[in-house]
């Protein structure tokens, strides 16, 4: 749906986005995640068309950027990372005139349908400036799905959000997701981008990796998993060491935490050791690494030369 | 078509919620007639007995074979000619000041140029919106003014005067020329501008000419005859013409993201 291919943009003598390749699969959500400045919003105004590469190329739904750049801004959809309203207008009114620009064939219709699913209906006709900073966020949503686009480029849609205005627009994204939309969304929030995506790419001007967040999380640190031990005793913890499969094991309060590749297989070896040493195991559980700490290594590891 | 439209709906819906907008569209054209109307209506006395000697020699031989009086109305109403040419230079630069920098400091126009709205179509919206109020508002005035003139005690040959081919050629030819002038200067200065008021105000160095005739006509240098306004409006044609290509290229969808700070 989305292919980049060396895309390249500068700034004078500034870098902001430098030599990006990257495929984007249908129905796909895709995370693009960077800290401020990474160039995530200088990627998407070239993918939307509003600026033009200094090098490479890519296509987005089959067209291609710099020259089928209206029928690309057809065929996309944009939050940006403002939501831009025209506050004196009312909601209604605001997505009237977009749904105007982009040609929709019943704009009443689809401007309706947009208010209900947003839940802006009841606040049709307030002015936008009126709003709250999550229910103005929802209405840049809605504005940019009017014309029912191929691909959604989201541009940090909770950020600056409180908490629970961010989940209900990350409850709506996932309701995106679920009607197959090919979404590119750019975050620096990690928890949002694990939850939503099926891929992620990490980004500080060049793409420092792309993949699953479960293999994200492989890649850096194995698996780990922790056995909860009624009164743990330090020489479980060196036995449970000792095995050839083990690649860690360390002792904290009263839980065993192991590091091992394929959990799956050799928990069972563990857990038997364990219960033959004598130890009374009450949970058995994997640890999941945060995104977070995956993240904060790629992003260090690409800050040293 | 249909966007530009939209365009301009969006602009007037939005932009004459501004109360300092509203208030230079809707008082300054009442103003500007009603002005004229009074000054003529408070000096008729003063005009029939007027002094021929007060008016500039080249203006004097112009009026040719009717009374000094008359004559000496018609130059006092020609300097009223004036306002009616200051009018679709004012207002198009208020609306155009307040709808770009407007736009600018809400980052509205970055969804705007999301859509497939192509460049031209947007700056033509945006300066429709500016300068259709604002001629529309200098020919109702203008009506408005002719229609009123036999009330407050102008002859006929002062209406002779303000339906002859001068002040026909000001109102309906150099008016909209100058419009258009205004919206794209405005469009320039509201790139590079933050503030409103700041880029109505640099915006409203575009009067300067025209106050250069009106005191250019007071000291006698200067006769508004056809040839003038003739002149004058082939001079606008082509400064418009250079400021819409100017201005064309500065309205940029790259440069508007990455330049208008
Ligand atoms: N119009 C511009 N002119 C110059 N530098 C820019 C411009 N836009 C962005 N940049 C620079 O490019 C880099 C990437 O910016 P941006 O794409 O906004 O990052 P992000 O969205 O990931 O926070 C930053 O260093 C920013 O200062
Ligand atoms: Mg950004």
């Amino acid at each position: 749906m989305i292919h980049i291919e060396k895309l390249t943009k500068q700034f004078g003598a500034l870098t902001a986005v430098d030599s990006l390749s990257l495929d984007v699969g249908e129905g796909e959500v895709f995370g693009f995640l960077g800290p401020n400045g990474a160039g995530k919003t200088t990627t998407v105004r070239m993918l939307t068309s509003l600026i033009g590469p200094t090098a490479g190329r890519a296509t987005v739904n089959g067209l291609e950027i710099g020259r089928d750049d209206q029928a690309i801004r057809q065929t996309v959809g944009l939050l940006t990372e403002t939501p831009g309203l025209y506050d004196r207008l009312s909601a209604e009114h605001n997505l009237t005139i977009f749904a105007r620009l982009y040609g929709v064939g019943d704009v009443p219709d689809q401007v309706q349908k947009y208010l209900r699913m947003l839940g802006l209906w009841e606040r049709r006709q307030d002015e936008a400036g009126s709003f709250s900073k999550g229910m103005r966020q929802k209405l840049a949503i809605a504005r940019a799905l009017l014309h029912e686009p191929e691909v959604l480029f989201l541009d940090e849609p909770t950020s600056g959000l409180d908490p629970e205005a961010a989940k209900l627009v990350r409850d709506f994204i996932g309701e995106l997701k679920a009607e197959g939309r090919t979404i590119f969304l750019c975050t620096h929030n990690l928890d949002e981008a694990d939850r939503l995506c099926s891929r992620i790419g990490i980004f500080k001007t060049r793409l420092i990796t792309v993949d699953t967040p479960a293999n994200l999380r492989q890649k850096l640190y194995g698996r780990t998993v922790v056995f909860h031990v009624k009164q743990l005793l330090p020489d479980w913890v060196g036995a449970v060491r000792a095995l050839p499969f083990v690649r860690s094991a360390e002792a904290a309060d009263s839980r065993l935490v192991v590091g091992l590749d394929d959990p799956e297989t050799h928990n069972p070896d563990i857990l038997r050791q364990l219960v033959a040493a004598g130890a009374d195991v009450q949970f058995v559980g994997e640890l999941r690494h945060s995104l977070e700490d995956i993240y904060l290594q790629f992003i260090e590891k690409a800050g040293q030369p | 078509m249909n966007r530009i439209q939209t365009i301009v709906e969006k602009e007037w819906a939005e932009v004459f919620k501004n109360r300092i907008v509203l208030f230079t569209v809707a008082f300054l054209p009442i103003l500007f007639t009603a002005l004229p109307l009074i000054i003529l209506y408070t000096t008729r006395g003063a005009a029939s007995a007027g002094d021929s000697a007060d008016l500039p020699p080249s203006f004097a031989k112009a009026c040719g074979s009717i009374t000094s009086g008359e004559c000496m109305q018609i130059f006092l109403v020609n300097q009223f000619m004036i306002l009616f040419m200051m009018m679709p230079l004012i207002i198009p630069v208020a609306i155009a000041s307040y709808s770009i920098v407007g736009e600018k400091a809400t980052r509205s126009l970055e969804p705007l140029l999301a859509t497939p709205i192509t460049t031209p179509e947007l700056l033509a919206g945006k300066s429709l919106a500016a300068a259709v109020p604002a001629i529309l508002a200098t020919w109702v005035g203008f009506v408005v003014f002719v229609i009123g003139v036999p009330f407050v005690g102008g002859g006929p040959a002062l209406i002779t005067s303000i339906l002859g081919s001068v002040w026909l050629t000001a109102i309906f030819v150099v008016g909209p020329l100058m419009a258009v002038m205004a919206v794209n200067f405005a469009i320039m200065v509201s790139s590079r501008v933050n503030d409103p008021r700041a880029a109505e105000q640099i915006s409203a160095v575009v009067v300067v000419p025209i106050l250069g005739l009106m005191f250019g006509q007071i000291a006698g240098v200067i006769v508004l005859n056809v040839q003038l306004m003739m002149l004058t409006a082939l001079a606008l044609a082509i400064i418009d013409v250079g400021l819409i290509y100017l201005g064309a290229r500065l309205f940029q969808r790259e440069t508007i993201l990455t330049k208008w700070k």
